[in-house]
């Protein structure tokens, strides 16, 4: 399996994509949404930013499997670290 | 017997290091050597982003009101300018993989000036915070925390205020150390690129210097929302 070289248009493509999430994300930011909105569009921009970080600049999308494992392990342990704690702390005033 | 193995890898590339079959496993091993470190850094930053987590849900109007005192001008431009590094650093990449020498360095010269940019706005901001008595607990001698400059949300108590300020700094600052490293790793990526060092066939510390650089990045795509933009909507509401 030798090395996939992304292409230009793609990389333009990306660039341009977070510089509009960038912008998306301070409009939104700016509006008072109802609830909990806010927040969750705010994280909603960014994990698809990131996304597109990883998938693309870090060249994930065409890595091989065991950098896929590798990468979704940290999100995997990530979990575990906030819902076991989260767990916890969100439920102690439930007592 | 040894005679072949070493012939072998003498006709190969000169970068190609012994123990390795040849360059494509060798470019696999540096790869998932960084993914590895990246996965500790993940879970570094992960410790942070739960604390963060934990005290903005415990006390969500005194980080809404300290959040508001930060610029959000100089926090988005800071954005735009890290996105902006990330795209020549890919370009720098791009440039090695495709032999382009000149614009391999170019790209790589210009994703330090951006870094270099993003800490002197971050440099200037941290200034205006220590103006406004917004550097936590005591660490500037004679210039304790005072939240008096913060406009604060109903409900909002200074010493929370403070605690924002704590995870601000923590955050920010450990996000900034890992800049700084990465404008170091990358100027000695600089000094052997405009040598000629990397070229299509080798170029995995240009490939994971990136990797790193990128996810400094990323930090900062979830620090900008999370530390600039979390409460802005409860003062402008549109």
């Amino acid at each position: 399996m030798s090395e996939h070289i992304v292409s230009l248009k793609i990389y333009l493509s990306i660039f341009l994509a977070l510089l509009v999430g960038t912008a998306l994300t301070v409009w939104a930011g700016l509006h008072d949404f109802p609830g909990q909105l806010n927040v969750i569009i705010a994280l909603t921009i960014a994990v698809v930013k990131a996304t597109l970080v990883v998938l693309y600049f870090m060249h994930v999308r065409y890595s091989s499997r065991l950098i896929w494992v590798v990468f979704t392990s940290a999100l995997f342990w990530l979990a575990i670290l906030f819902a076991l704690t989260l767990s916890d702390y969100w439920t102690r005033s439930w007592l | 017997m040894a005679d072949s193995v070493a012939i072998k890898h003498e006709a190969s590339h000169p970068a190609l290091q012994h123990h390795f079959e040849n360059l494509e496993q060798q470019r696999e091993a540096a790869s998932l050597g960084m993914w590895v470190f990246l996965v500790t850094e993940i879970m570094f930053f992960g410790g942070m982003f739960f604390a963060y987590t934990l005290y903005r849900t415990k006390y969500p109007a005194a980080f809404a009101s300290a959040s508001n005192h930060l610029s959000l001008p100089l926090g988005a431009i800071n954005t735009a300018v890290l996105i902006f590094s990330s795209f020549t650093m890919a370009m720098a990449v791009y440039s090695a993989q495709t032999g382009k020498r000149r614009n391999q360095v170019v790209c790589l010269a210009l994703t330090i000036l951006l870094g270099v940019t993003f800490l002197g706005i971050k440099a200037v901001e941290y200034h205006d915070k220590y103006v406004d008595h917004l550097i936590p607990g005591r660490l500037i001698p004679g210039r304790p925390f005072s939240a008096s400059d913060v406009h604060l949300l109903p409900g909002a108590a200074p010493q929370n205020v403070e605690m924002f300020y704590w995870i601000y700094f923590a955050m920010t600052g450990m996000h900034a150390v890992h800049m700084i490293i990465g404008v170091g790793l990358l100027s000695v990526i600089l000094f052997f690129a405009a040598r000629g060092k990397y070229g299509p066939e080798y170029h995995n510390p240009v490939e994971i210097s990136g990797l790193y650089w990128h996810f400094v990045d990323i930090i900062w795509i979830f620090l900008f929302p999370l530390l600039y933009l979390l409460g802005r909507h409860l003062e402008h509401g549109g």
